[in-house]
């Protein structure tokens, strides 16, 4: 057992961009321990993505093809790359953190005795795996210490895509054995509820809302500082999750991503889920009453006090700048 | 319909956590803990279920005694049953040994559902429910937004990256990972707080647990910063000024 496999996502031949940030976590790995880099793309009809990975820097390209791994779905994943992973016998294997990881990697790793260290945030000589405890608050290091193959998941950002190095690789062809009543799940067509009528993707100004703000009805003293910074009000998941702004306003993992002049963050603490959908923000501003909230890990100016002081105090002061 | 919930008990979101003096786990002295937030939302859609459909809910939470608290408010909102499993050795223990304690105290259960919430407030591994449904054999479905019984099983949305969704349908008996908003969660009326005393809660004890883990969590410790931050201080009309000239003169957006 050795080397490093990565698992690429796509989904109906397009690749999901973080795929290439898991790659470049794979090969920077590989060359630590000295190992061999592998990588394995699970579909139907896979050859031109295949293809596009055998000029990267890899020993080996695993085409996984079968007509039930068409559609995504936990048991066909499980089954074709547990296949995978035994022929390949990496001792680690490297994913994107993606709602699609996150729903099956978890079996996956069990069917090896082992557990996924999950949305590592960096990789230490060790290897150690970095990952964030209670919202952000404490950061953790990880070491695989069992038998099998170390499974981890690199969040969003960790890695930059851009860096994977290129080569030239093997393809070979993975057909693993499947029979459709494994698949016991039956999943249907992607959909959006309405179409998004605001794109934060694009506003050069954002405030953002989080938790902090306590109640529904203060939300307001936030509007009023948005409105006279001519700025699109956004919020952080609970905001949203109470209905107190539609879901379209939400930054982060499960939102939107934006990369404003400037983010104002107002009672957000910080999650790593909400970091993600903000970390391209050209400045980022924070106010909060608790010193140690991890948005300030990340502001370029912080404010450690009550935003039902500061912000109306802020909310006067840009319309006095205005005048 | 037969469901139950894992729920865990997490330290509160506001609590103020400090680094225990062996670097690896925090100082559970002076903490409150309460139910994980993403669990509340499982037992929110597991009493909403019973409410359509009848059938029971039970609520199963693995941990120290402190745990019996949580098992108590779930009672008191409105679930039938509770089982603590009782183990004081749960940071000894990776995600696959948690879900294997969960996995034996449910089996003798029979459940037709198994809900839980999508990750933990505390480690966020985000994979008890996954594991415990491979452990058990049976289908499962993770980030559900809603949940619909049909004819012969069931038929939920799945949340997605950027705004898409999908619908899932599955035979019963299944297992669910719950994410937060899909319902409005309910408070223990005190009718409910009277009545979680009648309920029953059983213990039973945690195996001990099998072999070493497979990941070990070596050090916790404060993040370092990604940027240098520079702390804007005074009173409220102070720091606003301050902040004004930052907009105007470095991120000219006024």
């Amino acid at each position: 057992m050795s080397g490093v496999l990565v698992v690429m996502e796509q989904r109906g031949g397009q690749w999901n961009r973080m795929s290439f940030e898991a790659l470049a976590a794979g090969q920077q790995l590989a060359a630590k321990l000295g190992v061999e880099c592998s990588a394995a793309v699970v579909a139907e009809g896979v050859s031109a993505l295949a293809s596009e990975l055998s000029g990267k820097k890899l020993v080996k390209v695993y085409a996984v093809e079968h007509a039930l791994l068409k559609t995504y779905t936990p048991d066909g994943y499980v089954a074709a790359l547990e296949q995978v992973i035994k022929q390949a016998a990496p001792a680690y294997v490297l994913m994107p953190h993606t709602y699609q990881v996150r729903d099956f990697a978890p079996a996956l790793a069990t069917r090896f005795g082992s557990v996924l260290i999950s949305d590592v945030i960096a990789v230490h000589d060790g290897p150690v795996f970095v990952r964030q405890l209670l919202q952000g608050k404490l950061n953790a290091d990880y070491r695989h210490t069992g038998a099998g193959p170390c499974f981890v998941s690199v969040q969003a950002g960790t890695f930059r895509g851009d860096t994977v190095e290129t080569g030239s690789a093997a393809v070979e062809t993975f057909a693993p054995t499947l029979e459709l009543p494994q698949i016991r799940t039956k999943p249907g067509e992607l959909f959006r509820e309405s179409a998004q009528t605001v794109d934060l993707s694009a506003a050069p100004v954002i405030v953002s809302v989080g938790r902090g703000i306590g109640e529904q009805e203060n939300i307001a003293i936030v509007d009023e500082l948005a409105k006279a910074l001519g700025a699109e009000l956004a919020a952080s998941r609970p905001i949203c999750d109470n209905g107190w702004l539609p879901m379209e306003r939400q930054v982060g993992s499960s939102g939107q991503t934006v990369s404003p002049k400037l983010y104002l963050a107002v009672g957000i603490s910080g999650a790593i889920q909400h970091l993600v959908g903000m970390k391209g923000s050209k400045t980022v501003i924070a106010i909060n009453k608790d010193e140690n909230a991890p948005i300030f890990e990340v502001a370029d100016y912080g404010v450690v006090g009550d935003l039902f002081e500061v912000v109306p105090a802020l909310t006067k002061a840009v319309q006095a700048a205005k005048g | 319909m037969k469901i139950l919930v894992a729920i865990k008990q997490v330290p509160e979101r506001d609590a103020q956590v400090h680094v225990a003096s062996d670097g690896k786990w925090i100082d559970e002295s002076d903490l409150n803990y309460t139910i994980n937030e993403p669990d509340a939302y499982a037992l929110e859609e597991a009493l909403q279920l019973k409410e359509k459909n009848g059938g029971e809910v039970v609520v199963v939470c693995a941990g120290p005694e402190r745990v019996t608290s949580t098992l108590r408010e779930a009672l008191a909102k409105g679930a039938d049953r509770a089982i603590h499993i009782e183990a004081d050795d749960l940071s000894a223990r990776d995600t696959l040994g948690v879900a294997q304690i969960l996995a034996d105290a449910m089996k003798a259960e029979s459940p037709d559902l198994i809900l839980t919430g999508l990750q933990s407030d505390d480690l966020g591994l985000g994979q008890t429910g996954v594991v415990l449904a491979e452990l058990l054999g049976i289908p499962h479905a993770t980030i559900i937004m809603q949940v619909e019984v049909t004819g012969n099983g069931l038929k939920v949305k799945r949340e997605l990256e950027d705004g898409w969704f999908q619908h899932v349908e599955m035979p019963l008996p299944a297992l669910l990972t719950i994410q937060s908003g899909g319902n409005k969660l309910r408070y223990a009326t005190l009718m409910g707080i009277k009545k979680a005393k009648t309920k029953e809660t059983k213990t039973v004890q945690a195996a001990a647990a099998a072999g070493s883990p497979s990941i070990t969590l070596e050090r916790v410790y404060l993040p370092e910063k990604q940027k240098k931050t520079e702390m804007l201080t005074g009173s409220p009309a102070e720091v606003a000024a301050k902040i004004v000239e930052k907009l105007k003169f470095e991120v000219r957006v006024i």
